[in-house]
């Protein structure tokens, strides 16, 4: 039977990875001196998986470099080494090592040895080295002796009573020899008490096999083995006793694979013609794996969600043939009742359908926090600093594809936080806080976003410099009088960190403007708030998926737009008396304390026919980046949850547009994207958040 | 058809020793650790188990210990799967009740070798 292995490659693969990720975190958790037995288990069993499964698949550099870890783990659980800091830094090399390796070799790509080699050298170092109790590693399996005539053997076979309990039956041996050459069985019962004394569980019987075979003394211990210990066993040479056959088997046993002599130089490089034939097999198989592109990536499925959507589906397979019987009967007032419930149940039945769907492509941000105990580590490092990470939240669930994109700023805003934040151990003594820092990630949801904070107790924003920066960088002028929040907030504008870099870690405010884009480009938004001598905190806000966004459906003219449920503020009549014009064609409302620029979407996207009185219009007042404006629609009309689709990929990217949907009645209405909408109506510089006018109600705008 | 337990935490392994047992016409049931196959082996009758050693939450030699506790599995076989370096694993699974062992790496074809000692 031949089965190909590459069919299990990509289990194998993620498995590997995801052992890689346990082992890492559970380094990191890993205190020499204060360590937990389980701790090291988890570690060696992951070390031990990932070398039984890279052995048993044929990558064999993995196998071999994993020995070396998996030996150390091994002293280390039994007790026979002590854990140090130098174990945990190594081990911690050597998992980025063995994740460079399978991901070149799921990449059919040679992995780079160099690395490999030198840690394994150092691996072996310590092996080797004091406190070595490991003997040498015992060769397994001895070259099988083959012999080239056949020989007799007798065998003497006699089981311990309770050999049956150990699972093992002389049966299944017996058929077993008889496949290494010509058997002769004497089955011996002398031993069997009489029936009142006979235990039936045990095993009275023993045997004498005369076994002429080719095979020699190993193969016959080989089947053995398993119960050396659990029965008395002797193998001897016999010549006198079966001499006749000899010749016999001799005959036949050469038709079947007894080289003769001068045919054994051939044979013998035979397995090494094995392996490059099967090296050359695993081409095609190779080329299979080749298919699957790296980046569409599997996600495992509870097998709850799955199960809860199959039943969802079931109940729709229901009402569809409960519409459909409908469909059939003659129309009257009781028929459309029905119908009427039948497509309410549809309705319920679909929202439900999607609502698990979406479900599927959730995971628990502890995908994202996984990965930064390890940079914390290394960084505080780095930068001598203590300190402690606070991952709360991790269950929270994210869209798949949002948490992808979520990990760089994340990355980013840590970095920040220990690099900028954090104050050094002796700052902080001075300063009466404890030496250690800490940097807390916390995970929430609230409404249909999710809130990701990244916090720390570190000195804070020191507005003053801040200040200073943006003074001379140009974006705010020397009278400009801001609050403490309005400073802060200038760390995310673009070119606000070209002077003076702060370090190579980060610095804060470098690429902040990217972290805000980055996070804008997912619909979220990204604040500060700090407290000098304090602590910073960066707030994070994300819808919870891409795909499917509550939406407010608008009328302009004779088209449907549809503007994200999530920045609306309120939709109001407009009070013509509180309209001012400001110049420049534009017209502010003022809203309690605020004025709110009025964007006209029949005048941004050239529409015809739409309402344009003031006082016959609708406003929809929505907030951006923490400043509002107004929508002018003809006319609100339903919410609902609008599949997105990407506009970009059908077609190309429009200002002002985020994406499409299609309605119910198969028309495609456009997604306003707040933000481009803004910086189109020309309402603000761009790459500025200042708006041109200044529309603080303080200030007064005659009316 | 005869029907065997296959345990193992890696999820390769298992789909491996599970496709070539089946390929080979036995029945297979998986299991990811020792206390999902020795609840597994409570309630459906095995005709044999095979089963890696480190496991997290129940290991495979407390695993063939409990197993061969059962009136049921008396004298069923309970194959190890251990490596080359696991030699003292051997005898440790052997007191536990273990039949014998299968030494990891292995392909599919040795390890339907081995198998024939134990269940045909």
């Amino acid at each position: 039977m031949s089965i190909d292995l590459s069919q299990f490659f990509d289990v194998f693969f993620e498995e590997s990875f995801e052992g890689l990720d346990a082992m890492e975190s559970e380094l990191l958790n890993l205190e020499p001196g204060k360590e937990d037995q389980e701790t090291i288990n988890t570690i060696f069993r992951a070390a031990h998986s990932i070398k039984g499964g890279s052995g048993t698949f044929g990558f064999t550099a993995v196998s071999d470099f994993t020995h070396v870890l998996e030996t150390l783990l091994d002293q280390i659980r039994n007790g026979q080494r002590q854990l140090v800091a130098e174990h945990v830094n190594l081990l911690l090399k050597a998992v980025d090592c063995l994740r460079a390796m399978l991901t070149a070799l799921q990449a059919q790509e040679e992995p780079e040895r160099q690395e490999a080699n030198e840690l394994k050298q150092r691996f072996e170092a310590i092996l080797n080295g004091e406190n070595n109790t490991d003997a040498p590693e015992q060769a397994v399996s001895e070259p099988e002796e083959q012999v080239d005539l056949p020989i007799t053997f007798q065998i003497d076979f006699k089981p311990l009573p309770y050999l049956f309990k150990t699972g093992n039956e002389p049966l299944y041996m017996i058929a077993e020899l008889s496949e290494l050459g010509e058997l002769e069985t004497q089955a011996l019962h002398d031993e069997v008490p009489k029936l009142k004394q006979l235990n039936a569980e045990d095993c009275y019987l023993y045997w004498r096999f005369f076994l002429t075979t080719t095979r020699g003394e190993s193969a016959i211990r080989e089947i053995f083995e398993w119960v050396e210990d659990d029965a008395e066993i002797t193998i001897v040479q016999c010549g006198g006793l079966f001499e006749e056959p000899v010749d016999q088997v001799d005959a036949s046993d050469a038709q079947q694979s007894v080289p003769a002599e001068d045919e054994l130089p051939v044979q013998t490089p035979a397995p090494a013609k094995t392996v490059q034939e099967n090296k050359k097999e695993a081409g095609p198989a190779k080329d299979v794996r080749k298919n699957t592109d790296p980046s569409t990536t599997s996600i495992r499925v509870g097998i709850d969600k799955v199960d809860s959507l199959i039943n969802m589906v079931g109940e729709l397979v229901i009402t569809q043939a409960m519409l459909s019987q409908i469909g059939e009967q003659e129309i009257t007032e009781s028929s459309i009742a029905a119908l009427q419930e039948g497509l309410a149940q549809l309705a319920h039945n679909t929202r439900d359908l999607q609502e698990n769907v979406m479900r599927i492509r959730m995971l628990p941000i502890s995908f994202v926090f996984s990965r930064f105990p390890r940079l914390v580590r290394d960084i505080s490092q780095k930068l001598n600093k203590q300190v402690e990470l606070k991952l709360i939240g991790e269950q929270t669930e994210l869209d798949k594809t949002v948490m992808e994109k979520l990990s760089d700023p994340m990355v980013h805003l840590v970095r920040n936080s220990l690099d900028h934040g954090l104050e050094t151990p002796e700052e902080r003594i001075a300063q009466g806080k404890d030496p250690v820092g800490t940097v807390t990630l916390n995970a929430f949801h609230q409404g249909g976003n999710i809130v990701i904070e990244i916090m720390d107790d570190g000195k804070g924003l020191d507005t003053e410099k801040i200040r200073n920066k943006a003074i001379q960088n140009g974006l705010i002028q020397e009278q400009d009088e801001l609050t403490v929040d309005e400073i802060n907030e200038l760390i995310f504008m673009p070119g606000f960190s070209t002077a003076d870099n702060v370090s190579e870690i980060s610095g804060r405010g470098v690429g902040m403007d990217v972290v805000r884009k980055n996070i804008q480009a997912l619909n979220g938004s990204v604040e500060v708030s700090s407290e000098a001598g304090v602590g910073s905190t960066f707030t994070i806000r994300l819808p919870l998926t891409l795909a499917i966004l509550d939406g407010q459906l608008v009328q302009v003219a004779d088209h449907t737009y549809i503007i994200p449920l999530i920045s609306i503020v309120e939709s109001l009549q407009i009070d013509i008396a509180k309209v001012s014009n400001v110049g420049k064609g534009l017209q502010v409302l003022r809203l309690r304390d605020e004025y709110i620029p009025i964007l006209r979407l029949y005048d941004i996207f050239n529409h015809k026919g739409a309402r344009e009185e003031l006082d016959k219009t609708l406003l929809v007042v929505v907030e951006n980046d923490n400043y509002k404006v107004g929508i002018l629609v003809d006319d609100l009309l339903a919410q609902q949850q609008v599949v997105i689709k990407s506009l970009e990929a059908n077609y190309q990217r429009v200002d002002g547009i985020s994406g499409a949907t299609i309605l119910g009645d198969g028309t495609v209405s456009l997604i306003i994207d707040i933000s481009g909408l803004i910086k189109l109506s020309g309402l603000r510089r761009p790459g500025s958040s200042e708006l041109l006018v200044d529309l603080k109600a303080d200030e007064g705008i005659p009316a | 058809m005869k029907k065997i337990l296959a345990v193992d935490d890696s999820a390769s392994m298992r789909q491996m020793v599970g496709f070539t047992l089946k390929k080979a016409g036995f029945d297979v049931v998986e299991a990811k650790d020792g206390s999902e196959a020795l609840n597994l082996a409570k309630q459906q009758g095995f005709d044999a188990v095979i089963s890696d050693v480190n496991m997290p939450v129940m290991d495979g030699i407390t695993l063939i210990r409990e197993l061969r506790s059962l009136p049921d599995y008396k004298f069923t076989p309970l194959l190890m799967l251990t490596t080359e370096s696991g030699l003292d694993k051997k005898s440790e699974g052997k007191a536990a009740g273990a039949t014998g062992w299968i030494v990891k790496p292995f392909n599919p074809e040795q390890l339907l070798a081995v198998l024939k000692k134990v269940i045909r």
